[in-house]
């Protein structure tokens, strides 16, 4: 059994899906974002000035692309794969030959790609407003690469467990987006009282964000491989559970 | 060689319904088999286990001699299913949907485009190949769910009440098509609750009820043990009562219209004799019910749970 057929199937349909309904998954990114530059980096970041040692338009930047990569991984899975629940294809790969981890790497890929799409999209739309030289090409990939898949296999765990289309919007709203702000996205984490400093150490974003700042422009509030390890870390858990939850069928199968 | 194999298969759901308590199932390679049963007897998840939809409690499965469970992949490669509800996504092409279907079974590109062609046409889609699902008709959709299920060319394909809700012509022009798919080797294992369907269509039948099979043999057994067939008689003039007539039972149901009770060692002719003798002149006669229906109900209604 060829499953890099099912894999290339899985993933050219989630590709076309979100290319298809651009108008929703790539355009609202590129006009928030230009926004966030316009009013946050041009208009506010001029009064505020230098945050360790460099403009604060320039300091925004990674988060921002992060940000974006965070939230459309996530959202790409979570929509698409409880989409494929709510109207019962899903059907059609559990029928079919194709193991878990095959289903699982096939959403999982789609996330990251619209991930990483956006996370260019916006880079691109910064470069009107920064002019940033990419200190460590590396790092800066392989955050953004890691980051967008632990959001992606957090969206499809999210997808597995909901129960309505409630369920798929509770997440995004009320968690990623608060711990993606609280992550140290337009500040730096030094900025904050010391108890809202040890605090924001538990929150696994703000290393994220940090780790990518570090490879875009050379500034960070953390430890670079501590924060590879928290993300791999994470990664590794996740695919456990999202396998798990394939295997037992939980919230798929009867 | 067996096409299916079920072994003391046992469901029982996370709210305590036992839906199968133990039944054994064989189905011949080749062969046109019926799976019939009352709502909630267990037909659905009979199938949900053997399409790997649903987790069964006990028992085991096989499909072309590959058991679901160590040989999953093989297994699941012989299987083709047409739900009995339409489950693919609506906002798809008609194309997309079987093409996608055949990478899922990692049918390559250039084959799978054929074979969705093929299957299209057959299915008398082909025009509509680049139509978003939704818009088409119900029958369409029930057809594009048979496409689907055929485009990796499965050895054993499982039709779950496929004519559901679709009107005489199409039910007839599907009828067809699986007696066509039946004669190219394809066994079919089909569920329905028409049961002229499966009388005209299949070779051998069970029944479940209350999650156990309640009967187990080829079609023709079956009919055969029917010894009373029903026929409703329309006369020319009403009735005040229904007429006497030994060997027979006589109802009236109108005051032109009389059901009539035939067993078959008396035949219909000693009947009309005597409908004649008492002046009663018929002017049509009908079947009441079809033969398997009058079967079905009576199996239903008298078998007792747990004699499998």
């Amino acid at each position: 059994m060829n499953y890099s057929i099912a894999y290339r199937t899985i993933v050219t349909k989630e590709i076309f899906r979100f290319i298809r309904i651009w108008p929703q998954t790539l355009l609202p990114p590129a006009i928030t974002t230009a926004l966030y530059f316009l009013i946050f980096g041009k208009l506010i970041g001029d009064r505020v000035g230098a945050i360790n040692g460099v403009t604060y338009m320039e300091y925004i930047v990674p988060g921002i692309i992060l940000m974006s990569v965070i939230s459309h991984s996530y959202a790409n899975v979570v929509s698409s794969f409880y989409s494929t629940k709510f109207q019962r294809n899903i059907e059609e790969l559990l029928v079919a030959p194709v193991p878990n981890w095959v289903i699982l790497s096939g959403y999982v890929s789609g996330g990251i790609i619209r991930g990483l799409l956006v996370g260019t999209v916006v880079a691109l739309i910064s470069l009107l407003f920064a002019d940033i030289e990419v200190k460590n090409p590396y790092i800066t990939l392989s955050v953004m690469l890691l980051t967008a898949t632990l959001f992606s296999l957090a969206g499809f765990i999210n997808a597995v467990l909901a129960e309505s289309f409630d369920d798929i919007s509770i997440i995004p709203n009320f968690v990623l987006t608060p711990l993606s702000y609280l992550g140290g996205v337009f500040f730096s984490v030094k900025m904050l009282p010391t108890i809202w400093q040890s605090i924001s150490l538990g929150n696994p974003i703000l290393y994220m964000i940090n780790a990518f700042r570090y490879g875009l422009i050379g500034v960070t509030d953390v430890d670079i491989q501590l924060a590879f390890m928290m993300t791999g870390g994470l990664i590794l858990i996740l695919t456990l559970v999202s396998l798990f939850l394939l295997h037992k069928g939980i919230g798929i199968k009867n | 060689m067996n096409a299916l194999s079920i072994r003391n298969l046992k469901k029982t759901y996370n709210n305590g319904f036992e839906a199968l308590k133990g039944i054994d199932l064989e189905v011949q390679a080749g062969d046109f088999f019926a799976l019939l049963g009352p709502n909630g007897a267990g037909k659905s998840t009979t199938i949900g286990i053997i399409s790997s939809l649903v987790n069964e409690s006990s028992g085991s499965v096989s499909i072309f001699g590959h058991d679901l469970k160590a040989e999953r992949s093989l297994a699941k490669s012989c299987l083709g299913l047409v739900p009995q509800e339409v489950n693919f996504n609506q906002f798809d092409t008609v194309k997309s949907i079987v093409f996608n279907q055949a990478g899922y079974y990692g049918t390559p590109r250039k084959l799978a485009l054929q074979r969705t062609e093929h299957c299209l046409k057959q299915m008398d889609l082909w025009d509509k190949r680049d139509t978003v699902s939704r818009r088409l008709s119900g029958g369409m959709k029930r057809r594009v769910m048979i496409a689907r299920a055929m485009v990796h060319a499965p050895k054993l394909l499982i039709l779950d009440e496929p004519t559901a809700g679709v009107d005489i012509e199409i039910r007839r022009s599907m009828w067809k098509m699986m007696q066509e798919v039946n004669q190219q080797g394809t066994t079919i294992i089909l569920t329905t609750h028409y049961l002229e369907e499966a009388e005209s269509l299949c070779r051998n039948i069970a029944i479940i009820d209350q999650g156990r099979i309640v009967e187990n043999t080829d079609m023709a057994s079956l009919l055969a043990r029917l010894h009373v067939d029903h026929f409703v008689l329309d006369l020319a003039e009403p009735l005040a009562h229904a007429p006497v007539i030994s060997g027979y039972q006589i109802q009236r149901i109108a005051d032109k219209v009389l059901d009539v009770a035939v067993p078959k060692e008396i035949g219909l002719n000693y009947l009309f004799s005597q409908l004649s003798a008492q002046n009663i002149n018929v002017v049509s006669l009908k079947n009441k019910s079809n033969r398997l229906e009058q079967l079905f109900l009576n199996l239903i209604d008298t078998k007792p749970a747990g004699n499998s």
